[in-house]
């Protein structure tokens, strides 16, 4: 028998990443810092740490026990953030005009080639800004960086029925069914039925992987059952001004003309747990510190989040994440 | 049998679907920026060799198949059966011809296999990487010819039929790599 350990116990004291891979790292982290400073965005820190988590039946957090109080009170549980957008915009509703932070966040059970545990975002929101608007900007950081201006737009719709032949918001589910069996291998569709589990298994498996080939590709105007945080586009009614951008059938950011309606921000939450609870997963507060801040105002605003570690793939032409992470996996 | 999540699918780990044994060969995480992960998985049918593509929702869970390695030492042939025995406990087990499959014909006796089992039962025999077989039956040899990289069929001992170089005896002891049942060199 042979066994395989790709890498031996005495080596995991060593950086997975060359120095050169992380001097690069270095340099790109104060280029950006250098593109928001002359563009006169703030920098700012919010906890890793903190009381509330989100929402998303897709995204688990690491829960962290809190030891008890001298006062006997129970024990807490807190989280470790899986990105710092309801503090930024808490931030924001307090009157901070436009900020950018480059943080650690943290998502249980995600690794891989391009997933890590504990990954880097660099997450930045713009007062004013539409989705347009915002997408302008992130070409103008990601010319900032590589010396190349090349990035193209498409719509969701479009690049679905590109891809598939098909409308993502109306077509039948035979139609989709037929569409899982025609381009998911090894996927049964009657296995579970669910649109949103058929739609995010075409998108990943069959149409992401084709995006961003010919230079830096936007998808925008997500269908409304994917809108997370985004409010309803100007421009389609059945979607929401949500934007992903993809390099090289990677997906590296994703942003919003953010929702700023308090009453519909918390009848998403309320269907996030309906959702988690369907899935049989725990439930989650609604962060009451950040629907307070939407009560109080959150201004107009376009954010968006840009994984660093991948973007890092991109400069350095580099296939896997633990390549740019001084301690990624197994060496943390 | 335990059971196993997706997130722990790691390669070799063995795991039943469609009630067949398969090994996982490749696990790679699929997620959409917003939306359910999925992880796609490379698996190898133990029973036929077959290797395919399953998709799984992360979290999702499979039984674990309850599969064992282990080196036996192949006895004898009784015109139905293999029997290979156990050489520390010297237990014997017999093997049918279905599950011998390519393996048979480069058996005479003494050699150490490596069994598969599952369930306790023989699902797949591997024999050693290289033997060495007798000829039966060969063309006379071509003396000298060690140069031209002419090739005739030389029938074994075991039946296995090797394509040799032209130089070889009918009285030769052959080196043969199972893997790829070629000839490697005289012995």
């Amino acid at each position: 028998m042979t066994a395989h350990s790709p890498t031996q116990q005495t080596d995991l004291w060593r950086p997975g990443a060359t120095l050169a891979a992380l001097r690069a790292r270095a340099e790109t982290l104060r280029a950006i810092r250098a593109y928001f400073d002359a563009a006169g965005v703030l920098e700012v820190e919010t906890p890793l740490l903190a009381r509330f988590s989100v929402t998303d039946p897709a995204i688990a957090a690491v829960a962290v026990p809190q030891a008890g109080t001298d006062s006997g009170a129970a024990r807490a549980t807190w989280f470790l953030q899986t990105s710092p957008e309801y503090a930024m915009k808490r931030l924001l509703a307090a009157g901070s005009g436009s900020i950018y932070q480059i943080s650690k966040a943290f998502r249980c059970g995600e690794s891989g080639r391009r997933h890590a545990l504990e990954f880097t975002l660099l997450e930045w929101y713009r007062l004013g800004f539409d989705q347009q608007a915002l997408m302008d900007d992130v070409a103008n950081l990601l010319a900032h960086l590589t010396g190349t201006r090349n990035a193209i737009r498409r719509s969701y719709r479009t690049m679905f029925r590109d891809g598939t032949g098909i409308d993502p918001v109306h077509a039948s589910d035979a139609e989709l069914r037929a569409a899982v069996q025609r381009l998911v291998p090894g996927w049964d569709p009657d296995a579970l039925y669910d649109r949103a589990i058929w739609l995010d298994l075409i998108f990943s498996h069959a149409l992401a992987p084709t995006l961003g080939h010919d230079g830096p590709e936007f998808i925008f105007d997500y269908p409304l059952a994917q809108a997370a945080l985004a409010r309803r586009s100007p421009d389609d009614a059945d979607c929401a001004a949500r934007f992903e951008l993809f390099v090289g059938g990677m997906e590296i950011a994703n942003g919003y003309h953010e929702l700023t309606d308090a009453a519909e921000q918390r009848a998403r939450f309320a269907a996030d747990n309906a959702r988690r609870r369907q899935l049989g997963l725990p439930e989650r507060d609604a962060d009451p510190r950040l629907l307070a801040a939407l009560d109080y105002g959150l201004p107009d605003c376009a954010g968006v989040a840009l994984g660093i570690d991948r973007l890092l793939l991109l400069l350095q032409g580099r296939q896997r994440l633990e390549e740019v992470i001084a301690f990624a996996g197994e060496r943390a | 049998m335990a059971t196993y999540s997706t997130n722990q699918f790691k390669s070799g780990l063995k795991i039943i679907i469609d009630n067949d044994p398969w090994a996982v060969v490749e696990n790679e995480f699929v997620k959409p920026g917003k939306g359910q992960a999925f992880n796609r998985v490379r698996i190898r049918n133990l029973l036929t060799g077959r290797v395919i593509e399953r998709t799984f929702k992360s979290g999702d869970t499979v039984e674990g198949a309850d599969i064992v390695e282990i080196e036996l030492q192949y006895l004898y042939n009784d015109g139905e059966y293999w029997h290979f025995m156990n050489p520390t406990s010297f237990e014997q087990i017999q093997v049918g011809p279905e599950v011998m499959d390519d393996a048979a014909k480069w058996l005479i006796g003494q050699e150490t296999c490596q069994l598969t089992l599952w369930n306790d039962r023989p699902i797949a025999v591997v024999p050693p990487n290289f033997v060495i077989l007798k000829i039966k039956e060969t063309d006379p040899g071509l003396r000298g010819d060690t140069a031209t990289g002419g090739t005739k069929p030389a029938i074994m001992e075991t039946g296995a039929v090797v394509k040799v170089p032209l130089f070889v005896e009918s009285t030769d002891r052959l080196k043969i790599d199972t893997r790829t049942g070629e000839y490697v060199s005289r012995a």
